[in-house]
């Protein structure tokens, strides 16, 4: 195996709380602007009183394998990166919004300054060798920077023997992020 | 505002905004601070990172500030700090919001009287502070140092005490103990012979089985204990929720069971009897270590689960299910005693059942148990002036308040009271903003503000309270300056941690430390305080073989870890009368009190009417983050949301998302609307929301407006006649359709 990184995460649902944490963090660390976020919460209840289940999640883009995002784009600003992700190059990036059309994940915004914006999974991090601003704040310990690539195999850790989804698989867009279920059983 | 009180000494004045950093010459433009219009990512390199203590809430989490072109743009979590281990709750990376807020107080301000009308002037600090020390000293002399009363909340207030103890003044409350962790705290005196703390005592990370009765761990963001319930999650950890609403961490539980609120005394005491009945209690250690075991059993055996079933809406085998797991999983399962714990007027006894509940299956400092987390050993040196006289006072009525807090000597309500009789002529208000404090509502509070001689608001924001000052000091904010060394905290490391300047401070702000030795040096009393503050950390540091320089470098020192847990055979030794744990409490009986916790039912609402149940948002502390437009940014952040269950939305012809007016049983109605949430996720007697919000200042220019106010629908408290806290939800709420509002 190569030295080149396959970067994802593996998302534990099962302690989030949905603080927010990550959304400030990531805010912060890249430079947001107000009314804008490139991480969010999604806080999702079923059932009826009082038979009632919960999941929380920290959502971002899914740095998809196959990206309509990256299919889409008519200037190749949207890309795939050496390291697994999904990047925008904002100086080819004409704001024409046809990888937002195309993203099934809803993850990205128009910055004010014209060019699409989205999460790079702190790519100027993680190339220093650092995780990303999220996975660092992050109190339950919930958001996990994982390299598929790498031979200790601490994704497939993670999620042994633990329910796991990832969304919209029927898309076909092979996402990097993974779920482990809020509804596995304690100590799963 | 009441202008119309018979006998008001003073008006409410708007600050006007020219006295306020939005337009102050030296303002930096709060928004430039986090929405950075640079096109090239920012690397993290080559800023400067220093460490301090967060001051969004009472955690004192250990910090990272990031300073960049002599601006903080981040905050994250210190790794060197044992409370945060790296990792920071959503508040604490909201510092930069406080920080650059536009709307700070930017210079210090007197009350002027011109032509009839009351306004503020901008005065210079000598100025300000010759005020202050003045009417302090005067009403000292003249009514003596017990007309001086001061509230505060938020970790600079020591150097305020220790100015004030110079003129013999100690009548000192913090609203924290009334309305949060007093119950606890002394519930724990009573029954272990040791207060409660923070991290509270459980050993959550180790643990098998939690049991968690309203608190909402998730939702209010307490760094460490987030991180350790998560662990145990993932260790294989059950949690059991008893909550009228399906909170965050009911959302992770094993089972949520929805109390009717105001019964949990009967629950727990429903638990006991099944403990005791099927003897699956720990025999040995109740024998060994516990006192007052047969009048226990005489207060419990006849609250069958079927008969608390029938009072708390919860099935008897549901009852019998929690209590037979938790003697199963014990010792390494605990009933966790929450934070804020004052309820209604029997929060000391509620308590106690909680902490005796917990000593029946004999978790007490056992693994995944209660424990005894330790404090950092500071040694204090000598102080300048001895007044131990007055430092030992304690001034509240109740008998059970504590004797042993130096910052704490009377209950905050006792204060509000003794303005209103005029027992209290002059007020130091330090970080409180009392008319949205839950302490006797608005509106006694209000009464109490404008009825005394003198008072002086310390504050970094326009909160309501500085409207009501006669002199206005502006503190900059704790990104700014130094404040005591903080060994406040217990646990696993004990730890000593530094508050220290990360930028200097910003408009005509200064330190609480400078303010108040400016004001002792006014009365002529010089060698209060060391001739700097960084001197004085010094030499505190240098009494433990340590110095400011080597403390500055990490932010905290921190000892190894401490032994929690008892050894087979070991006596307790504890420090109540008995020695032991004390399940009847002689001196509760003493003091004219039931010696074990006994169920009482509490008001219910009128027909229409449904319990008002508070808590709050991880991104928000109440007052601390209400004007933080960094943190309000998100739209779960900006408003509060009152809770309704579905039938009873239909009932009342109201739907999600659409805003309401709130009446109270007493006929008070919300100044503001409240934005309906229909959900599952709460039961029909109940509604919840938010506190914090529905701000009235319009110099807190995010706050105000934005959503209501809770503290505004308290009109009933009721006041644990033992240790003197506040409980205020037997207050009922219902709906007033907007257009009939």
């Amino acid at each position: 195996m190569s030295n080149k990184k396959n970067y994802g995460m593996v998302i534990d649902t099962r302690v989030c709380v949905g603080c927010s944490a990550c959304v400030y963090a990531c805010k912060s660390e890249n430079g947001i602007p107000e009314g804008y976020c490139r991480d969010w919460i999604v806080q999702e209840t079923k059932g009826i009183f009082p038979k009632l289940t919960m999941e929380n999640r920290s959502e971002r883009c899914q740095h998809c394998d196959n990206a309509p995002c990256v299919t889409y784009c008519p200037t190749r600003a949207s890309h795939y990166a050496e390291d697994g992700t999904v990047q925008i190059n904002r100086s080819r990036c004409t704001g024409c919004k046809a990888c937002m059309a195309a993203c099934p994940y809803d993850a990205r915004y128009v910055h004010p300054e014209g060019f699409v914006d989205k999460c790079s999974l702190c790519q100027h991090r993680t190339e220093k060798g650092m995780k990303t601003a999220c996975v660092s704040i992050c109190p339950t310990g919930s958001l996990n920077l994982v390299d598929f690539n790498d031979p200790k195999q601490e994704a497939q850790q993670l999620m042994n023997g633990k329910l796991v989804y990832r969304q919209k698989e029927h898309a076909g867009t092979e996402p990097s992020l993974y779920w482990i279920s809020a509804s596995n059983k304690p100590g799963a | 505002m009441s202008h119309g009180q018979n006998f008001s000494r003073r008006d409410f004045i708007k600050i006007s905004s020219i006295f306020l950093a939005g337009s102050s010459v030296l303002s930096y433009g709060a928004m430039q601070a986090f929405s950075s219009h640079q096109s090239t990512i920012s690397g993290e390199f080559g800023e400067k990172v220093i460490y301090s203590i967060c001051e969004h809430c009472f955690w004192r989490c250990g910090i990272a500030a990031h300073v960049r072109d002599g601006k903080v743009y981040k905050i994250t979590g210190s790794e060197h700090h044992p409370l945060s281990q790296g990792k920071l709750c959503p508040r604490g990376t909201g510092g930069i919001g406080q920080l650059y807020d536009p709307d700070r107080l930017a210079h210090p301000l007197i009350r002027e009287i011109k032509g009839g009308k009351q306004y503020y002037r901008k005065a210079t600090w000598n100025e300000a502070v010759g005020v202050v020390a003045e009417k302090l000293y005067k009403t000292s002399q003249v009514y003596g140092p017990s007309s001086i009363a001061m509230l505060h909340h938020g970790f600079g207030v020591s150097f305020f005490k220790k100015m004030l103890s110079e003129i013999g003044v100690n009548k000192i409350a913090k609203p924290s103990y009334d309305l949060c962790c007093g119950p606890a705290r002394q519930a724990s005196v009573l029954t272990y012979g040791y207060p409660s703390d923070t991290p509270e005592g459980f050993d959550m990370k180790n643990s098998k089985y939690m049991i968690f009765f309203g608190t909402h761990f998730g939702e209010n963001m307490h760094n460490t204990a987030v991180q350790e319930i998560s662990e145990g999650i993932r260790r294989g950890a059950k949690i059991v929720v008893f909550d009228p609403r399906f909170s965050t961490l009911a959302g992770k539980a094993d089972h949520w069971l929805p109390i009717k609120p105001a019964t949990d005394i009967a629950m727990i005491q429903g638990l006991m009897h099944v403990l005791i009945s099927e003897e699956i209690y720990d025999k040995a250690f109740v024998e060994a270590h516990t006192v007052g075991f047969g009048e226990l059993w005489e207060s419990v055996r006849e609250m069958t689960p079927e008969k608390v079933s029938a009072i708390t809406d919860i099935s008897a085998d549901a009852i019998r299910t929690v209590a037979r797991e938790f003697a199963f999983h014990a010792p390494a399962a605990f009933v966790h005693s929450g934070r804020r714990t004052n309820w209604y007027g029997d929060a000391l006894q509620r308590l106690r059942a909680i902490l005796i509940l917990n000593a029946l299956v004999g978790n007490f400092k056992m693994p995944g148990g209660v424990v005894a987390f330790k404090k950092f050993p500071l040694v204090q040196p000598p102080a300048a002036h001895e007044h131990l006289a007055y430092e030992k006072e304690v001034y509240s009525k109740y008998p059970f308040f504590p004797n042993d807090e130096p910052s704490n000597t009377i209950a905050s309500h006792e204060i509000v009271q003794q303005a209103i009789t005029g027992e209290v002529k002059a007020l130091v208000i330090y970080g409180v903003n009392l008319p949205e404090t839950m302490t006797l509502g608005r509106k006694t509070a209000i009464e109490a503000l404008e009825k005394v001689d003198f008072m002086v608001a310390i504050d970094v924001l326009p909160a309501e309270v500085t409207g009501y000052a006669d002199v206005v000091l502006p503190e900059c904010t704790y990104l700014e300056r130094y404040d005591d060394l903080d060994n406040g905290r217990a646990f696993r490391t004990p730890f000593v941690a530094l508050r220290q300047p990360v930028v200097p401070p910003m408009y005509d702000s200064k330190p609480g430390n400078q303010i108040a030795k400016m004001i002792t040096d006014k009365w002529g009393l010089h060698g209060v305080f060391a001739p700097t503050v960084e001197a004085g950390l010094n030499k505190k540091l240098g009494l433990i073989g340590s110095s400011l320089e080597e403390i500055k470098k990490k932010g905290v020192l921190v000892m190894p870890e401490t032994d929690l847990y008892r050894k087979p055979g070991e006596p307790l030794n504890l420090n109540t009368p008995s020695g032991k744990i004390e399940l009847a409490s002689e001196q509760l009986k003493k003091g004219g009190f039931s010696a074990v916790p006994i169920y009482t039912a509490h008001p219910e609402p009128p027909s229409g009417f449904y319990r008002m149940l508070t808590g709050r948002k991880p991104m928000l502390t109440f007052g601390r983050t209400a004007n933080n437009r960094f943190l309000g940014d998100l739209a779960t952040a900006k408003e509060n949301e009152v809770w309704v269950n579905q039938g009873i939305a239909s009932k009342h012809n109201i739907t999600n998302g659409e805003y309401v007016h709130l009446k109270n049983q007493d006929g008070v109605i919300s100044e503001f609307p409240i934005k309906v949430k229909v959900t599952e996720r709460i039961r029909p007697d109940a509604v919840y929301m938010v506190h914090g919000f529905g701000h009235t200042s319009a110099k807190l220019t995010w706050a105000y407006k934005r959503g209501a106010s809770h503290n505004q629908l308290i009109t009933r408290t009721e006041i644990d006649p033992a240790m003197g806290a506040v409980g205020f939800q037997n207050n009922f709420v219902t709906f007033i359709k907007e257009a009939n509002a």
